[in-house]
């Protein structure tokens, strides 16, 4: 138990330090489709949903788990999507202008 | 089996850090995406593995409701509204991971086991700062959408109930962690205050500073999600939650001092000011109004040099390709047209670079704040649609203003200024603009962006 503790520790101290290095650098116009990625990222939350209602049957955690997938799952797609659809604006943006008229 | 479970997850952590590290150039933003969801998708799918076909019928049933929801709502949703449904999302993963503690809690409590301290604390941690993040979300959404709690709410002792209801509801939590009395109930009293903790916390918080709150609420999601990774014992969930718990706080942290507003005057300064607001209003003071035709004689005539400042009536009206095409006429007549873009333009950093790289203006054509204020000075005209609390001058003047300290676009030091709005009615930090009353610099259009900027394009045509 106590070394297992240890190991997770270690892993989220690791993950700490790779969150603040990525975020260094990064242009203001990126800040929005950045925040939005991350935001689908810790939809992860669904796999400890699908963890839940893996786990041992009763009533109540059946169905909190499964509300807790269904939310999940909105995270994930919805937030994927919506941060495709913010990038996908800066496609046009190196074409010349007056293509589209 | 469990091996290839742990390689697959650390292969969706690979993917998710891959992913975030591309996201930081915009050409190679999409495939950074991309990659991050792929990673997503790794992850789900070895976790299935250890499924059985009920609980694999559950789940599918489930994941399929959520992404119908997700994908038809994400698809709906105009640009403008954007950064609600950001917020829409990550609230209901704040509640997928209080959901996921409350449950695991249910759990040890029917068995009558210890759960041992670690694991009592995490669940804790886990049901507290997603509750939180999934009723703030909730408000900053509702506060978007101006469906509910719009503006800046604030009433005496409102930091005292604050505290009150973090004390009961940590001290509920504390009460179960260490195995004291009534451990079901102490939980749900923990829960539900965690709850209004989130909304209390959310509703003194004016429109204008949204964006910052909702990128803390995202890094809350992640702490809460890395919790629950401590709950199950699952490395993806500990190492994807501590990536975004640690790369929202700094990009919370980024954006917060690229408005010139500190965190801790967003959260906790908003109580003060907002009271300080109200007096003084009520008396009409009046404004030189002008039509259409006005602002294209105005253009067409006394200036030779136009700045746009767009806002989020402007994103708001879609009225971004009306804003180009009057840019190309101008241009047309000899005359210089640039754009003033307010870090949060449209209410998000890069929202409006996005909106008017739709409508086809070139990107050197956007200037940040730092670039385009000293320019002012030399300006005929500044056109200002849709937008009010980024070219307020009492952030700059007024100590006592709630948006004090915010950095402004300086349009007050050009030679007349036009605004394009609906009414007089203060901007979405509630506050009253002092550029409207000049009646000597300030034309006041009163319309839709749209309209309005229809209306000027056929009066410089015409005049």
């Amino acid at each position: 138990m106590t070394r297992d503790l240890l190991s997770q520790v270690t892993v989220l101290v690791l993950a700490v330090v790779i969150g603040f290095e990525l975020i260094s650098r990064v242009p203001s116009l990126l800040h929005t489709p950045l925040m939005s990625a991350t935001n689908a990222i810790h939809g992860i939350v669904l796999v400890g949903a699908m963890i839940v209602v893996i786990g041992p049957d009763d009533p109540l955690t059946e169905v909190l788990g499964f509300i807790a997938v269904v939310f999940g799952a909105i995270n994930v797609v919805g937030g994927f999507i919506v941060t495709n659809r913010m990038l996908d604006m800066f496609r046009t943006r190196p074409q010349p202008r007056g293509k589209r008229k | 089996m469990q091996t290839l479970t742990t390689v697959a997850y650390l292969a969706a952590a690979i993917l998710f850090i891959a992913g975030i590290r591309r996201l930081r150039s915009p050409a190679t933003a999409r495939s950074g995406n991309t990659v991050a969801a792929v990673g997503m998708l790794v992850a789900v799918v070895a976790t299935l593995f250890d499924a059985d076909v009920l609980s694999l019928a559950k789940i599918g049933a489930g994941i399929a409701l959520g992404s119908v929801i997700g994908a038809v709502t994400a698809r709906r949703v105009p640009m403008t509204s954007m950064p609600q449904f950001v917020a829409a999302f990550n609230g209901v993963g704040g509640g997928a991971a209080a959901l996921i503690a409350f449950a695991e809690f249910y759990r040890l409590f029917l068995e009558g086991g210890e759960g041992g301290f670690v694991v009592l604390f995490t669940i804790f941690l886990s049901m507290l700062i997603g509750s939180v993040s999934f009723a703030g979300s909730i408000v900053a959404f509702g506060k978007l959408e101006e469906i509910f709690l719009s503006g800046s709410i604030s009433f005496p002792g409102q930091k005292a109930l604050n505290a009150l209801v973090a004390l009961v509801s940590l001290g509920a939590a504390g009460n179960a962690i260490v195995g004291g009395p009534a451990p079901l109930a102490s939980a749900v009293v923990a829960l539900v205050g965690a709850l209004l903790l989130g909304v209390l916390f959310v509703i003194p918080i004016g429109g204008a500073d949204m964006p910052i709150v909702i990128s803390l609420l995202n890094a809350f999601t992640g702490l809460a999600a890395a919790a629950s990774g401590f709950v199950l014992t699952n490395s993806v969930l500990i190492i994807s939650g501590a990536l975004v718990g640690a790369s929202g706080s700094i990009l919370t942290y980024k954006m917060s001092s690229a408005l010139g507003r500190p965190l801790q005057k967003i959260l906790f300064g908003a109580v003060g000011a907002a009271a300080a607001e109200k007096e003084g209003d009520g008396e009409e003071k009046p404004v030189t109004s002008g039509s259409a035709e006005d602002v294209g004689a105005l253009l067409n005539y006394d200036a030779d040099s136009v700045i746009f400042v767009p806002g989020y009536g402007l994103a708001v009206a879609q009225a971004q390709t009306a804003m180009a095409e009057l840019m190309r006429l101008l241009e047309s007549k000899g005359k210089t047209v640039k754009f003033a873009i307010h870090p949060v333009a449209g209410r998000m950093p890069g929202h409006m670079n996005v909106l008017l790289a739709e409508a086809d203006v070139p990107a050197e054509k956007l200037l940040d704040l730092e670039d385009v204020n000293p320019d002012f000075a030399d300006t005929d005209a500044v056109v200002i649609v849709g937008a009010n609390d980024v070219v307020n001058p009492s952030a700059r003047e007024d100590g006592g203003s709630p948006i004090s300290g915010m950095p402004i676009l300086d349009v007050d030091n050009a030679k007349r200024v036009v605004f394009v709005k609906r009414s007089l009615s203060p901007g979405f930090a509630g506050i009253d603009n002092p550029l409207f009353y000049d009646q000597d610099k300030t034309m006041m259009l009163f319309s839709d962006a749209k309209t309005g900027l229809e209306g000027v394009i056929a009066a410089v045509k015409n005049s």
